[in-house]
């Protein structure tokens, strides 16, 4: 049962959304900017970052949905997925995401932690200003989205079915529409 | 230097705000809704949740911005900011009230993690009189301030260390708040650092 009283049926962050409709829209047009608005990391890198964020910090809602959104962008490939949350580094993706998820992994841990190597890593492997701007806000808001879902012990289905769903309606028609 | 190419002059978060505004207002609304939106926690009392998360994370611009803010909405004298200092280095022993306290303490378990919060916190927020929505603000105050320090520290801004400054962000996001005021003009003292 959650800490609070929150409408049931409702999984991770909906639950406490349904109760604070003011933070929600706000909560709402972030995800939706940082992960679906133009730009040039791809939906799918975006959601990788927000994903690998969610797993260090072991939330299993955010990152089971974000890594199912993540695998539809990339036609449902959710193996990847499961690799680079093992281990990027061998992961089979572009240098720059790993160096990018090297960066969001310090901001997981505390904003202090990202060094100027850190960032010098990413823009030799092709990042620039506005992408690392990204990654570290992406990796930020979720240590907020990650501590809001587990601050209130919500509900989180089992069924690994339930998360390919929600990720295909993410994937497609994004974070902001009614429920 | 911070990390990526900021515009000059301006302290903290305002720096990679201005530098990207689509992510901007949604920051900006959020800010707004959980610090200064309708409430039954006073204006005070969700500034001094941020500002000792933002303590607890280590981050000088939000704990002294908000801090200042706080002392503002509490009165603006000396007493006030020796308040938020005393609360900052600990809160069970500052003079709150046992709610407060019930609910900085969820706060920081916040901080750590989601996960540490317990049964028991929240059976002692509640027990001290503090509603479910109490309780859900104070964790998306904590969470929201584990984002903003990192957004601040994670792109190594600019954080000048003049109290002055900091008394007169307090006094005019007390007096303005967080979206109607122009935060984005560079400060007087950029010049001199």
């Amino acid at each position: 049962m959650a800490h609070i009283r929150v409408p049931e049926g409702l999984p991770g962050i909906l639950g406490p959304m349904a109760i604070s409709p003011e933070t929600t829209k706000a909560l709402r047009e972030l995800a939706e900017v940082l992960l679906r608005g133009p730009n040039t990391l791809t939906a799918a890198e975006r959601e990788t970052i927000a994903t690998y964020v969610s797993s260090q910090n072991d939330c299993c809602f955010c990152q089971l949905s974000h890594g199912a959104a993540a695998a539809e962008h990339m036609g449902g490939n959710y193996e990847l997925i499961d690799r680079v949350k093992s281990d990027y580094a061998t992961a089979e993706i572009p240098e720059k995401l790993k160096a990018l998820l090297a960066v969001a992994g310090k901001v997981q841990k505390g904003g202090k932690y990202v060094t100027p190597e850190d960032v010098e890593r990413a823009r030799s492997a092709g990042a620039t200003d506005k992408e690392i701007h990204d990654t570290v806000l992406i990796a930020a808001a979720f240590c907020m989205f990650n501590r809001y879902v587990d601050g209130l012990a919500t509900w989180q289905p089992s069924d690994p079915q339930a998360y390919r769903e929600m990720g295909q309606r993410m994937a497609h028609e994004g974070y902001i529409r009614t429920n | 230097m911070a990390h990526i190419q900021l515009p000059e002059g301006l302290p903290g978060i305002r720096g990679p705000l201005v530098f990207s505004p689509a992510t901007t207002q949604p920051l900006c609304d959020l800010v707004e809704a959980l610090l200064r939106g309708p409430s039954t926690l006073t204006l005070a009392e969700r500034e001094i949740i941020a500002t000792y998360v933002s303590a607890q994370n280590d981050c000088y611009y939000c704990q002294t911005s908000h801090g200042s803010t706080a002392a503002q909405h509490l009165g603006g004298g000396s007493a006030e900011y020796e308040l938020i200092g005393r609360m900052k280095l600990d809160c069970e022993t500052a003079p709150l009230s046992d709610k407060m306290k019930a609910l900085l303490a969820i706060a920081g378990q916040v901080q750590k993690g989601g996960k540490f919060v317990t049964t028991e916190d929240v059976e002692r927020a509640r027990s001290h009189g503090a509603t479910d929505k109490e309780i859900h603000d104070t964790v998306l105050i904590a969470a929201a301030f584990c984002m903003f320090n990192r957004y601040v520290d994670g792109l190594d801004t600019w954080q000048p260390r003049d109290p002055e400054l900091y008394v007169e962000i307090g006094r005019q996001t007390a007096a303005l708040g967080y979206v109607a005021r122009d935060w984005k003009r560079p400060l007087p003292t950029a010049a001199s650092k």
